[in-house]
């Protein structure tokens, strides 16, 4: 077992035994539950005044649209608020419990610590992903529909909840307080969500897409409508990337002070 | 094994540690003395390489902290102030954990984790979580993970802080056991522990090593004279004055018991013989006669708490301890 594999072990085993997965995962499913039975039931009025206009005939919903696509624009809001509280232990408690010396005195490099805390973390949330796909599978008995801008929005929801966790991760290499790592987390996520609608400002020029493209909320919302654009995977992977270097900066000068 | 060469921390304006310079050879056990705040916990964070030196140079078993910090990690078992363990773990878990991260697996990691526990004597709590652990087993699971490895230098900050005297006595008898095959570098500020278990004394002051050298010679050197106590079954009014007239004798101090005298002498005179003949001559009934040491505790203090001893530039600190080593 090499040591970044030694690190995402004892992670893991740290979050199981704490109550944070359980609670964070009860509500993050709970929620995925609600809102798509609210989405379904939407659609099924919709689809029982549309049987009513056409006097009889089956009227074709489109489930994707109806459905899908809202439920995943919507978990981008739940992603905000639950994933900073996911992350805010990382490197927060380790400060407070006096072990972050510990390792940064054990012959092991930065970022083999930052990888491992990284990678741990977004295992939980693949795990929980990994469950909602549930929902479509029994939606699939009842109804038909297309499976491929799902697995995009999938892809989407995989790629937002990895930028947010490194986002996470960054704001609990800042302070020993977790409370604190998690409202400065919440904080720069919202603040980057916001900065869509001050492109938006600006309109279709040059500076207003520029600063859009900074925002996750144009390349997530692709993702979603079922458009894989490399672009898009490139936002993602540079602000995985950037974030998780920026983490390493953090750390290491935690020892200069 | 350890090689300190003129460092220096400063956090802002706030100097931690000033130009301080020791070595420590294989084998042998170096105490850290000095009160809180004194720059101890900064010069081992140092030699870990957890933080990096202002000025000056640190090396250990010949590699740099500041430049080959993993080679020297590796060289190193550390043992911080507070022990660093996961409450969430249980012992074995966390040792595993700790030989993982230093890149010990399979049968040898459950080998090393076997010796650590066993010297440690934590086989009863082998498979419970630390954070149902009293604060002396956390301390002995922190020193577990320091030997973990079987580390040729151990650096250990406080090492029997929070553990009961028996414990104490134990965790000494394991650290002496290590003097020979380790090199051992160990911060207290109790002092007979650095008279138990050290082969040298380090004392530092504000940052500044203001006396290094053996606990016995750090004593005799900073004693100014000789001093004999006396007990008498009787004592007429004279007997200080006779006491007095012994050539040699500097000064007589009554005692607190009736009877008994501090007497100073003169610096490198034994006086005992002298002293037994006069008091058997003037039949006082000389119940007991024996020379007084100075304790490490009163090295300590004269050379920690006096301010104008301290003023003094350290360069006389320094050049005491080299001419001592000369002398050796």
């Amino acid at each position: 077992m090499t040591p970044v594999q030694a690190i995402i072990a004892k992670e893991l085993r740290g979050y199981f035994v704490s109550p944070i997965v359980y609670v964070v995962g009860a509500v993050f499913l709970f929620i995925f539950g609600l809102l798509s039975y609210l989405y379904v039931g939407f659609a099924g009025a919709q689809a029982i005044q549309l049987m009513q206009m056409q006097q009889g005939g089956m009227a074709q919903i489109n489930l994707n649209d109806l459905v899908f696509r809202n439920l995943f624009a919507s978990m981008r809001i739940v992603l905000v608020i639950i994933l900073p509280i996911l992350t805010m232990r990382l490197f927060a408690e380790e400060r407070k419990l006096r072990t972050f010396e510990f390792l940064m005195t054990s012959p092991i490099r930065i970022h083999e610590i930052v990888v491992g805390k990284f990678v741990s973390v977004f295992l939980i949330y693949l795990g929980l992903v990994g469950l909602t796909v549930l929902v479509p599978t029994v939606l699939m008995l009842f109804s038909d529909f297309d499976w491929n801008p799902i697995w995009t929005g999938y892809v989407g929801m995989v790629l937002l909840g990895a930028l947010f966790l490194s986002v996470g991760l960054f704001a609990s290499a800042l302070t020993e307080n977790q409370i604190v790592a998690a409202f400065v987390s919440f904080g720069m996520l919202l603040t980057i969500w916001l900065i869509a609608g001050l492109g938006s400002l600006f309109g279709d020029t040059t500076t207003g897409r520029v600063i859009s493209y900074v925002s996750y909320m144009e390349h997530y919302e692709r993702l979603v409508r079922g458009l894989i654009d490399t672009s898009d995977l490139l936002y993602f992977g540079s602000g995985l990337v950037l974030m998780l270097f920026l983490t390493h900066r953090v750390v290491e000068s935690t020892r200069w002070k | 094994m350890i090689d300190v060469h003129n460092i220096t921390k400063r956090y802002g304006h706030h100097t931690a540690i000033d130009r301080v310079t020791f070595s420590v050879a294989k084998g042998e056990v170096l105490a850290f003395l000095g009160p809180n705040g004194a720059g101890k916990t900064t010069t081992m964070r140092i030699l870990t390489c957890f933080m990096p030196a202002t000025e000056g140079t640190a090396r250990v078993a010949g590699f740099d902290c500041a430049d080959q910090p993993l080679e020297v990690k590796r060289q190193i078992g550390y043992l911080p102030e507070t022990p660093p363990v996961y409450q969430e773990l249980t012992v074995a878990e966390y040792l595993t954990f700790v030989g993982r991260l230093r890149g010990i697996t399979g049968p040898k990691l459950s080998s090393a984790l076997d010796q650590s526990i066993g010297r440690l004597e934590l086989g009863s709590v082998r498979h419970r979580l630390i954070g149902n652990l009293s604060r002396g087993y956390r301390q002995r699971v922190g020193l577990a993970q320091a030997l973990l490895h079987d580390p040729p230098v151990l650096i250990l900050d406080e090492p029997t802080v929070g553990l009961d005297p028996k414990q104490i006595i134990e965790i000494r008898e394991l650290i002496k056991s290590l003097a020979g095959s380790h090199s051992v570098i160990l911060s207290t500020h109790i002092l007979p522990e650095a008279t138990a278990v050290c082969q040298r004394v380090v004392i530092i002051n504000k940052g500044r090593i203001v006396a290094e050298d053996t606990p016995e010679q750090l004593s005799a050197r900073l004693r100014q004279s000789e001093k004999v106590s006396i007990t008498l079954k009787a004592c007429p009014v004279d007997c200080e004055m006779k006491l007095r007239a012994i050539p040699g004798v500097l000064n007589v101090f009554p005692g607190q018991a009736g009877g008994s005298f501090l007497l100073e002498c003169e610096l490198g005179r034994d006086l005992r013989d002298e002293i037994a003949r006069v008091a058997v001559l003037s039949q006082w009934g000389l119940l007991e006669l024996r020379t007084v040491s100075m304790t490490l505790e009163d090295v300590f203090l004269q050379l920690t708490r006096h301010e104008d001893h301290l003023s003094e530039p350290p360069e006389a600190a320094v050049s005491m301890v080299s001419a001592e080593k000369t002398e050796a």
